[in-house]
């Protein structure tokens, strides 16, 4: 551990047992060791009788991976009895899957339905008669012919980006759009994306992307030492 | 040992039979010992394209249940000495065989032939299921019409899953330069952007082919067409060769020579 000024794990007693605060700001991997430090060093502290223990990761949202991690550090003691790990706010505290983009390489051909739980980048093509269904954004390097479904559990922020957008039918959220028939080829050249405007869905060129979607900008950031 | 292909499409009327006819006719042709294997029990066609309907006495049915040897039931062509007619039954329906025999029967054939060409009948259900059973490589075959397109495109994507060793190859039949410059047919680099697979040839579109078949004789034997040199391409493809593909429109010499000398061209 180098020298921190505050720690990122910080553990508070009540009556009903041990509450675990895990810093939001700093990497989890971090926090992970950190916490691993505490668990087997602080050799007194943990001992006694069954505690109940209480999660607590801030604004942080962690992958099934990052818990099963999380809840192997804490079995150590046996005394150590998770009883909830929890966001700030009472929101989910999983992400359904991977932090990030998934990504995936290949065709999806007519008949085939690709399904994934969170945002998904495809190195290929989705077919006419072919399917990808996402709780989250799709995003196609290649062409998109087929049906798209975005947000498809009522996600109204995901969007559809592909390098050529001539799809056979969008949806997002549970919002359903077949793409305009007078859509001539200059419309489709270029990279496009949909996304759910008062309920409708509407097609932007991708360089409008971040207007839309400001939170999406990229920022300067240098790598730092 | 030879090698086994399976010559399907998903979509029917495309240009499998007349696929399967000349491409073994073709490899026939080249000195290979062929063997095709018409499984489209209860609808059997390749006989007929063949010329050898009068000749069936065994057929494939017969074969898998026993009640005759393989050799019985292989029809000679009359034309070329190494290519071997297996025709399917008549009277019966795709449930009367199974992928385990026609897995075995395609083993057994591999044992005797360079080539067994499996004719597969149209969909995807059992009758394709038994008939990618035995094969060892895959010619997808689809015409350049969007029906078509979709229906290979599933076709594929199923045996891209089934992992026959070799991705699936596709042919372009009925091509129609003409209507393609004129906007009216998707282009051949359109076909594969699609369907993303190798090309192992394009077929332009001739009534010879029809009159051809009708009178029972491959129109691979028929040198001067386009067409049979474009099967006779494909099967030394199949064999491994680099063959550069056909110029299929030919623009007229004296129009050509016209705009030369006009300064146009």
């Amino acid at each position: 551990m180098g020298k921190v000024l505050k720690p990122g794990v910080t553990i508070k007693g009540s009556k009903d047992g041990l509450h675990f605060f895990l810093d939001e700001s700093r990497p989890f991997s971090t926090l992970l060791s950190e916490l691993q430090y505490k668990l087997e060093n602080a050799s007194t502290l943990f001992d006694g009788p069954d505690t109940n223990i209480y999660i607590k990761i801030g604004d942080r949202r962690i992958t099934r991976e990052e818990e099963k991690e999380l809840r192997a550090l804490f079995a150590v003691r046996k005394n150590l009895i998770i009883r909830s790990i929890e966001a700030a706010d009472g929101k989910p505290y999983l992400i359904d899957n991977e932090d990030g983009i998934h990504l995936l390489a290949g065709t999806v051909r007519s008949g085939q339905v690709l399904e994934h739980r969170g945002d998904l980048l495809l190195l290929g093509d989705l077919n006419p008669g072919g399917t990808i269904r996402c709780t989250g954004s799709i995003y196609v390097v290649g062409a998109l012919r087929g049906l798209a479904h975005a947000g498809c559990e009522g996600d109204e922020r995901a969007i559809l980006a592909a390098s050529q957008l001539r799809p056979t039918q969008l949806r997002i959220s549970d919002v359903v759009s077949r793409p305009p028939d007078e859509w001539d080829e200059s419309e489709i050249s270029g990279m496009n994306f949909a996304y759910l405007l008062g309920g409708q869905i509407a097609v932007d060129k991708m360089h409008h992307l971040s207007r839309i979607r400001p939170e999406m900008e990229w920022k300067e950031n240098r790598f730092r030492k | 040992m030879g090698e086994s292909i399976v010559v399907t499409s998903g979509k029917g009327g495309v240009g499998k039979s007349t696929t399967s006819t000349n491409l073994g006719t073709a490899l026939a042709l080249s000195g290979k010992k062929v063997v095709l294997v018409d499984t489209d029990i209860g609808l059997r066609n390749l006989d007929v394209l063949m010329g050898l309907e009068n000749r069936i006495v065994f057929d494939i049915v017969d074969v898998v249940e026993k009640k005759c040897r393989i050799k019985q039931a292989l029809i000679k062509d009359k034309r070329c000495d190494d290519l071997y007619l297996l025709p399917a039954a008549q009277t019966k329906d795709k449930s009367s065989v199974s992928s385990e025999q026609l897995r075995w029967l395609v083993a057994e054939l591999k044992e005797e032939h360079d080539f067994v060409i499996i004719d597969c009948p149209a969909g995807i259900e059992m009758g394709f299921k038994n008939a990618i059973a035995g094969a060892d490589r895959s010619i997808v075959v689809t015409t350049p019409e969007t029906t078509a397109i979709r229906d290979a495109d599933r076709v594929i994507g199923l045996l891209e899953k089934e992992k026959l060793g070799y991705p699936p190859k596709l042919i372009l039949n009925r091509y129609r330069p003409h209507l393609v410059k004129e906007g009216g047919m998707m282009d051949v680099d359109e076909v594969i952007s699609v369907l993303a697979v190798d090309l192992l040839g394009v077929v332009p579109d001739d009534e010879e082919v029809i009159r051809a078949g009708n009178e029972g004789e491959p129109i691979v034997l028929h040198n001067r067409y386009l067409v049979a040199k474009a099967y006779r391409n494909i099967a030394r493809r199949i064999q491994g060769e680099t063959v550069p593909l056909l110029v299929l429109e030919k623009e007229r010499p004296w129009k050509a020579r016209m705009k030369k000398w006009l300064g146009f061209a």
